[in-house]
């Protein structure tokens, strides 16, 4: 049981976070709860503080939306928010759509199509050029262009609102992650985890990588959904600094050698200091 | 040997090339969900275009609503993804006195001050849609004694009136045929779910689509209100060939009509 708690301690308190939250808003639309109420691209907290998806409102903005004080507040907590504790950490521990692709990447560690399809075709940084579109496609269309595509807007207001044909958009997403491209959607794709992994750049929570302890056993980068974060491990320790380090804790629970933990991000300064010495 | 050069000038030229395509489709889709007309809106909302760029999509007008009324188009509906709408044939409009869809838009694409006035919430302000009648299908038309529609509206006799009128083909029996008063009716849909026939004769469609449009040049001499609109009034003269000579030159002009 504590083995159990050990190994998947973080996957499971996501979970938790993710289904919970979707509940709460399930609570919010159907039995009148007033936790947490709307969805994901906007909410009212206690009935309150109003919460934004920051992408949205720039997708507004582009799109020459009259932007409500509202809204920029709303939008502006949860940009804060983020820059803290990093940035896509909505990807791992909110967003609905994690469960569908982690549940895709599984079954390719599981029937070893990772050790077929070696090298993946496409590069990770499409996601930035799919914002830069979003964000064109909204000033030239006078709408919010992604939001009008969004398989993540679909899953959450499918959970929360009701489903009508929103289960073809996860199935697409679930394929193309299984056969199609690995960790496609979420890593390749998403302009909200490119825009997330922008935000988060300056986000104080890290994993640390200690390269004394580790064995290079590479466990962390086979089951890591943004392994090119983890570029450091056995060679050096550093902290994972990238914006698309999604900060699921994945890679902590399956290391054996506790050469990877959470950390506070460490000051340019305090980092020189170390190195002087 | 490929050069570093010629790899990065064909990378670009990819990623560009699939920039395009894939910005063609999405644009190709977002045009043809938004070219959807006949779409209901809440109560309070502004004009279609500015709505479909200022609504976030996240459904707290829908959660607000206490009859569900209002629902959020899902993928396959050919509607806009995400946004508010009702079909009131389904559940129409209950006109609540105190709104409560609008006020809780985070980003004003209902906007509270459509439906206030004197810092007073006034649904009867609302402008959904408006409601038309298919004379030729509506029973009450035919004679026969109808006015469902008429009941249920909750602007009685203002929004929809009867106009009465005899029956000629009976000689004893009279029309009670309802007319809807566009400038009036907020397009909650009551009549339209009230309707008895198997397809509503009476429907709310948006009113940019039904109604028309004046423009400048007519005006309601009688109505000294209606004159101020002269002020937008633009004056185009058309030239021609025929400009050439003055108007009453061209009228004593006989050349060629009168034999020699």
């Amino acid at each position: 049981m504590t083995s159990i708690w050990k190994n998947y301690r973080f996957l499971i308190l996501r979970r938790i976070t993710q289904i919970g939250l979707m509940l709460f808003y399930v609570g919010g639309n159907y039995w009148g709860w007033n936790f947490i109420q709307g969805n994901l691209s906007s909410s009212s907290l206690f009935g309150i503080i109003p919460l934004s998806d920051p992408f949205a409102a720039l997708q507004m903005f582009s799109a020459g939306a009259v932007m409500s004080a509202n809204l920029i507040f709303g939008a502006l907590i949860i940009t804060m928010v983020y820059m803290v504790i990093g940035g896509r950490v909505f990807c791992s521990w909110v967003c609905p759509v994690n469960m569908i692709t982690d549940a895709a990447n599984f079954l390719r560690r599981k029937l070893n199509f990772n050790q077929i399809e070696k090298k993946q075709p496409a590069s990770r940084n499409t996601r930035y050029w799919v914002v830069a579109l979003s964000l064109v496609l909204s000033y030239i269309l006078g709408v919010t262009a992604f939001e009008f595509i969004s398989p993540i807007s679909i899953t959450h207001r499918a959970i929360i609102f009701g489903l009508g044909l929103g289960w073809a958009a996860m199935l697409v997403i679930f394929l193309f992650d299984l056969f199609i491209l690995k960790n496609g959607w979420c890593g390749h794709i998403c302009p909200l985890g490119g825009f997330y992994s922008i935000v988060g750049k300056v986000g104080l929570i890290r994993v640390d990588h200690d390269e004394e302890k580790c064995t290079v056993c590479m466990k962390c980068k086979e089951v890591c959904p943004e392994s090119q974060v983890l570029f450091m491990v056995g060679k050096e320790s550093l902290q994972v600094l990238s914006g698309e380090c999604t900060n699921c804790g994945r890679c902590i629970e399956v290391c054996d050698d506790d050469a990877l933990n959470f950390s506070i991000r460490k000051l340019a300064k305090e980092k020189s200091k170390n190195e002087n010495n | 040997m490929v050069s570093e050069r010629r790899r990065f000038i064909l990378g670009t030229a990819r990623a560009l090339g699939i920039a395009a395509l894939s910005g063609l489709v999405w644009s190709a889709y977002v045009d043809e969900v938004t070219s959807n007309k006949l779409i209901l809106r809440p109560p309070g909302a502004i004009n279609e275009e500015d709505f479909l760029a200022t609504c976030i999509k996240c459904g707290m007008c829908v959660e607000a609503c206490p009859f569900d009324t209002l629902s959020l188009a899902k993928p396959g509906s050919n509607k806009p993804l995400g946004t508010p709408y009702f079909e009131p044939r389904d559940v129409a409009c209950a006109m609540c006195p105190d709104i409560p869809c609008v006020p809780v838009c985070p980003t004003g694409a209902l906007d509270i001050t459509k439906v206030t006035t004197n810092n007073e919430l006034n649904i009867n302000l609302a402008k959904m849609g408006v409601a038309i009648v298919d004379t030729k299908n509506c029973i009450a038309y035919w004679g026969i004694q109808c006015d469902a529609c008429y009941r249920a509206c909750p602007l009685m006799d203002k929004a929809i009136y009867l106009e009465y009128e005899k029956n000629e083909r009976t000689g004893k029996h009279a029309f009670l045929k309802p007319i809807v008063d566009s400038d009036v009716c907020t397009g909650c849909g009551l009549c339209e779910h009230a309707c008895v026939t198997k397809e509503a004769a009476i429907i709310i469609l948006p009113r940019e689509v039904a109604l028309g449009k004046v423009g400048d040049h007519y005006i309601k001499g009688w109505d000294k209100k209606d004159e101020a609109r002269l002020k937008n009034a633009h004056s185009e003269t058309t030239t021609t060939e025929l400009s050439k000579d003055r108007a009453v030159d061209s009228l004593n002009d006989m050349g060629g009509l009168l034999d020699d």
